[in-house]
């Protein structure tokens, strides 16, 4: 017994680290290396199709504090994450709330909600790009039959800097909002029946029993939606890359697309590690809070 | 003013299936103590969450204090409910806890503040008023339970299995607590339980369930003494009342019970003339068996003239002590049955002894019906 508990002990010492390798090694690679080289580059001048490296100091961070794309761009992803965050968060709060108790078809509704977040996201953003199209918009064809627009100069929908700010908000929130949703449904089942029973019985209508009992006991896990949400909105530019461009005129530039359109597509990939460089102080706050109240949802 | 009225109160869960409550006709007494007690399954927290009005009634009329509340929302019918988990809010302090109710209610915070003291005051917790649920103790947290119940006033009190989640020494206690709490504040109590020692200590009256059915009700004394049917026999009482299956037979002195191994028993009844040759069960509680008094055989006269001649030759196969008393597990031509005695030299396994059953509190129990004859 003694014997062949002391081998298991002893393979045990090797085995736990040698099943993480895998994952660390796909971390370290895919994650650490391009962090390193993000901050090689920030401080350089390497360009696409340039050899050489040569240290440059803060030139580069310097430069993309003058430069007003990046403020506006800076600006553009606060407004874009909190925007849709707030959305997502009131949006999938209803949707869980009408999704939690049983109704005939609730399995083929919850199936429908998944849909924007199981299908391809270029997929999706590209029907939208229709939808919205400035000729063919099916938005627009309804508002005219409506008459709630004219016909000769229907919105632009992603050709006006509001509307298409309006329009990136919209389409991120819509592809959010099953997350959200999943995880919030999820809260609200691990809810113990008795309680908001409980509270029925004590007197309380349907809004105190929402805000102050059912949410206040779901809070942990809906910051943890929450900061999924922003690092997932503050870090993508999928939407914006294929609706928009980042136009018109910059409007709905956000930081990472600017980064990419100009490390990559501009070629002066120091400049563009510089501007992704802004985000990591961001990130890391959220991090820290996402670790914090992850921890927080365990003791309760 | 809370008197409970229940007509013909069912509730299928789903169709084609047994109730869980089933044609329930109940009236409670004002300011009583009425105790539903059944086995899981017999329908009774249904019953008490239909009258909650947590769970719709399938049919049938539910009245509190003479208003039909079929069609009215818990909050309006202004009870309260203690659950099984106390189901307190865990993000709350027990203030909080406790002056949720009077929130809901709209009252003003000083009047609040005031009435949660009272409440807090009433079951023995002000100082503990500013901790989470989390950080109290299993009797801690039952006595905020309770405090939040009782904030209100209500005239009436829904209690849901309460105290099983307690340890047994701390049970006990609060037992006789929840009595104190319903000699002082005297409102109609409703409290659902599978423990029939609670059912017996507590209850003003028993409501026995089984099956979604109402099999009996009545006080403590009337439900152990003169159970209506073989079910309630055999639930209430511990350890359990033995069975054996015998026949009515004719006997000189009036009639007997002819049980397996050919043992025929005298009963003391002269009503069963007419019953000679029906199939019965012989009911008989442990504690209603014993050991001639002296402990050592006797004689047959002797066993004759003790009045009630009903000799069982037994063999004692276990002997379960519980300090002055013993749960003795006997094997006989009868089948095996169980008796409470007092501890004595001759209850030893193995031991050949003849037991005394007291035919005078022993029952009938048709076979067919399971009804007491």
């Amino acid at each position: 017994m003694e014997g062949a508990a002391g081998v298991s002990r002893k393979r045990q010492r090797w085995l736990g680290p040698a099943m993480l390798l895998p994952a660390m090694l796909y971390v370290l690679a895919l994650v650490g290396v391009p962090f390193v080289l993000a901050f090689l580059y920030s401080v350089g001048d390497v360009k696409v199709g340039s050899r050489g490296y040569h240290f440059v100091g803060l030139r580069n961070i310097r430069s993309v504090l003058q430069n007003p794309a990046f403020l506006t761009a800076l600006r553009n992803s606060f407004v874009f994450t909190v925007a849709s965050q707030v959305l997502v968060l009131v949006g999938a709060t209803i949707l869980a709330l009408a999704l939690k108790d049983a109704f005939r078809g609730r399995h083929f509704v919850r199936f429908l909600i998944l849909l924007p977040w199981v299908a391809p996201v270029s997929i999706g953003s590209i029907g939208w790009k229709w939808i919205l199209d400035s000729l063919y918009s099916v938005i627009n064809w309804v508002l005219v039959r409506l008459h709630l627009v004219n016909a000769f100069s229907p919105p632009m929908w992603l050709g006006e800097p509001k509307l298409a700010m309006l329009s990136v908000i919209l389409v991120h929130t819509w592809r959010m909002l099953p997350f959200a949703t999943v995880i919030i449904l999820a809260g609200w089942t691990a809810i113990p029946k008795d309680i908001p029973e409980a509270a029925e019985v004590d007197g309380a209508r349907f809004f105190r029993r929402l805000f102050q009992i059912e949410i206040p006991m779901m809070l942990p896990i809906i910051n943890v939606a929450v900061l999924f949400g922003v690092v997932f909105t503050f870090t993508d530019m999928t939407v914006i890359y294929i609706l928009t461009r980042g136009g018109p005129y910059d409007t709905t530039q956000v930081v990472p697309s600017l980064a990419f359109f100009t490390g990559i597509l501009g070629g002066d990939l120091a400049e563009g590690a510089a501007i992704s460089i802004f985000l990591v102080p961001l990130l890391v706050v959220i991090a820290w809070l996402m670790l914090r109240t992850a921890r927080r949802a365990e003791v309760t | 003013m809370a008197i409970v009225q229940t007509r013909k109160l069912t509730k299928l869960f789903r169709k084609g299936q047994p109730g869980a409550v089933v044609d329930v006709d109940l009236e409670s007494r004002e300011g009583e103590f009425l105790v539903l007690l059944g086995p899981s399954g017999s329908g009774k927290t249904t019953l008490l969450r239909m009258i909650a009005g947590l769970e719709e009634p399938t049919s049938g009329e539910i009245r509190i204090g003479g208003v039909v509340v079929n069609d009215l929302t818990p909050r309006q019918r202004r009870i309260a409910m203690v659950f099984q988990s106390y189901a307190l809010y865990p993000h709350l302090t027990a203030l909080g806890n406790i002056e949720f109710p009077l929130k809901a209610g709209k009252m003003p915070k000083e009047e609040r503040r005031r009435k949660a003291e009272w409440a807090a005051g009433l079951l023995g917790i002000p100082h503990l008023l500013h901790r989470k649920p989390r950080e109290l103790s299993g009797g801690e947290r039952q006595r905020v339970a309770l405090a939040r119940a009782i904030v209100r006033e209500p005239s009436l009190f829904l209690f849901d299995e309460p105290l099983s989640n307690l340890d047994a020494k701390l049970r006990v206690y609060m037992r006789t607590e929840l009595k104190r709490l319903h000699r002082d504040i005297r409102s109609t109590m409703i409290y659902v339980t599978h423990d029939q020692v609670e059912a017996m200590t507590m209850a003003d009256r028993i409501v026995i369930m089984n099956n979604g059915k109402i099999q009996q009700i009545g006080t403590p004394l009337e439900v152990y003494d003169t159970p209506a049917s073989r079910f309630v026999a055999g639930f209430i009482g511990s350890p359990p009342m033995n069975f054996f299956e015998g026949e009515i037979a004719a006997d000189p002195s009036g009639s007997a019970v002819l049980l397996g191994g050919g043992v025929r028993l005298p009963l003391p009844r002269t009503d069963l003339s007419g019953s000679v040759g029906r199939k019965v069960y012989l009911g008989i509680r442990p504690e209603h068996i014993s050991l001639a008094a002296s402990g050592r055989p006797i004689s047959d006269s002797a066993w004759a003239a003790l009045g009630m001649p009903a000799k069982v030759p037994a063999s004692i196969e276990f002997v379960e002590p519980l300090g002055h008393r013993a749960i003795v597990t006997a094997g006989s031509p009868i089948g095996s049955f169980l008796m409470e005695t007092e501890v004595h030299a001759a209850i030893r396994p193995g031991e050949q002894v003849d037991l005394w059953f007291d035919m005078n509190r022993a029952y009938l129990f048709d076979r067919e019906t399971d009804a007491v004859m």
